[in-house]
């Protein structure tokens, strides 16, 4: 069974701007599937579509079998949504946020409040503050046990991590995947390549087309370069003089080190790339062949294309 | 020399404390990464070095302003950009360059000429009479900072700049950074992507309204025992 089926969408805003170019995926049953991009790449146009905020321009969409034109008010009542941006109330308080949100899908807190325990528990110590008066983190797992409340059976989270810092990102992920475990199906949208690997399949965006969709395992096999790191001191320093190669390969930081992808036997540019940094009198420690991250593909896929 | 001398600032909200008495020191020409988590106190920092909001009590010095004193002066000397809606979506590239330098009280001629100078420099002089809505997110975040800086500010106040751009231009924007501060302009940056915090030269980490840790990325590792900033981040947030 597929949650999601998406084929040749296309949107185009006020008659000029294509924000999705004949996109097509689906979502299985159970699954957790991520839109991996940078914002305006088409993520929130789709969000919108499939729960029936938006109309497509041409193609087809269902959510749960049913048609996102012809079936909208029956699908709005299946689905959980976090919209990317923050659309809770911001003078009620978190409790009276919440009770809202059930009591608007005609189910009861204590009904479903197993499944969103582990975050609301932290969420407790705030259940009087005005939502608004929230951190960043905080609001969104607020926003994501309103949208669970009424335990739909797929939930669409649009950017739920953007700007939340890296700790509360990887516990967000934990959460999420304990919601799977439940027997919900997400569709959750990032601009965070790291988080791309705690998704059971991928889709990278860019420009409103999908350049890619595969497990992230698959998609890190199939990179085509030799890709190298090193450390160096300064790596824009660095970056500047590399302008002056005059062979083909492709670098950018990484952090402290630099990620080199080589396009040719890398025991030959190897060499030539060495002598290179040498005659720059450019320091550097060891160079060694590591696995490409999804965010090395992401640069790759998009340089390549 | 100094660009900013922060002692002993408080900022409090009733009865909590947002900014628990934080002491720093920021070179001039330094990239500077304020890092912490969600709530721990960051832009209540950076709005009171601003001069937006003034401290409960403690004090420092921006550009060589006081303030308490003359904080209409720091905003003077000061760049600003923040994490979205710094430049309006309904007015072109040039429009939007114009209002902010005239804001900033820049001499008409002058302004014109720096735009162009500016647009160039990002190679989008053939945009300039577009709308800022129909770029791209990463041209609108370069050309936000490139904005920032019309007036000639000695510092730079980056929040977030690069959230949610794409992996290239997240880069070229650090580039940017970089020769911007190589003619000595002071950077005050704020992110979530730990990579980028690799490419500051001092960091800083605020939890619960402190300042827990200040020095370069590698002193850190080393002192803390770490390989990355953001094994670091994780160590001193779930303290």
């Amino acid at each position: 069974m597929k949650a999601i089926e998406i084929e040749n969408l296309n949107k185009i805003y006020n008659n000029r701007v294509q924000a999705l170019s004949d996109v097509s995926f689906y979502v299985s049953e159970g699954e957790v599937f991520g839109l991996v991009g940078p914002d305006g790449g088409g993520k929130s146009t789709i969000f919108n579509i499939l729960a029936t905020l938006l109309l497509p321009t041409s193609g087809q969409a269902s959510v749960l079998s049913r048609d996102v034109v012809n079936d909208a008010k029956i699908i709005r009542q299946l689905i959980g949504y976090l919209p990317g941006v923050f659309s809770l109330y911001p003078d009620l308080t978190v409790e009276e946020n919440l009770i809202f949100f059930a009591t608007m899908y005609k189910s009861r807190i204590k009904d479903n409040l197993p499944l969103i325990r582990p975050i609301w528990k932290q969420l407790v110590p705030f259940k009087d503050r005005r939502a608004g008066k929230l951190s960043g983190g905080m609001k969104q797992k607020l926003a994501l046990c309103c949208a669970l409340i009424h335990k739909p059976a797929l939930l669409l989270l649009d950017e739920p991590t953007t700007g939340v810092d890296p700790v509360s990102r990887a516990e967000f992920w934990d959460i999420l995947t304990n919601i799977q475990k439940q027997g919900i199906t997400v569709l959750v949208s990032t601009p965070y390549m790291d988080e791309a690997t705690r998704c059971d399949r991928i889709a990278l965006i860019q420009e409103g087309k999908i350049i890619k969709i595969d497990t992230p395992t698959n998609i890190m096999e199939a990179y085509r370069g030799f890709l190298y790191t090193i450390k160096v001191e300064n790596v824009f320093s660095v970056m500047e003089k590399l302008k002056e190669i005059d062979f083909p390969c492709n670098y950018y930081p990484y952090g402290q080190e630099l990620h080199i992808a080589f396009y040719e036997v890398p025991e030959i540019v190897l060499q030539k790339f060495c002598s290179f940094l040498r005659e720059q009198n450019i320091k550097f420690e060891e160079l060694s062949p590591i696995q490409p991250t999804i965010e090395d593909c992401f640069i790759e896929l998009v340089k390549l294309k | 020399m100094y660009s900013i001398v922060v002692e002993n600032l408080i900022k409090k909200y009733n009865h909590f404390v947002a900014v628990d008495n934080i002491s720093f020191k920021v070179k001039r020409g330094e990239i500077f990464g304020f890092l912490g988590a969600n709530g721990a106190g960051k832009t209540t920092t950076i709005k009171m070095l601003c001069g937006l909001l003034q401290p409960t009590s403690g004090n420092a010095t921006v550009a060589g302003y006081d303030l308490k004193k003359d904080y209409k002066s720091i905003k003077k000397n000061i760049g600003y950009m923040s994490q979205r809606f710094s430049l309006y979506e309904d007015l072109t590239l040039y429009e939007n360059m114009q209002l902010f330098g005239t804001v900033y009280g820049i001499p008409r001629k002058i302004l014109k000429e720096r735009i162009y100078e500016s647009l160039d420099s990002l190679q989008m002089t053939e945009k300039a009479n577009s709308l800022v809505y129909s770029i791209p997110l990463g041209w609108k975040q370069k050309l936000a900072f490139a904005t920032a800086m019309l007036h000639h500010p000695q510092i730079v106040f980056l929040d977030e700049p690069t959230s949610g751009v794409d992996p290239i231009v997240r880069r070229e924007f650090w580039n940017m950074l970089y020769e911007t501060a190589n003619k000595g302009v002071t950077i005050f940056v704020t992110t979530h992507y730990m990579d980028e915090a690799e490419y500051c030269e001092k960091i800083s980490m605020m939890s619960d309204g402190q300042l827990k840790l200040i020095g370069t990325p590698s002193e850190l590792k080393s002192k803390m025992n770490v390989d990355s900033i953001a094994e670091l981040f994780q160590k001193i947030v779930n303290r």
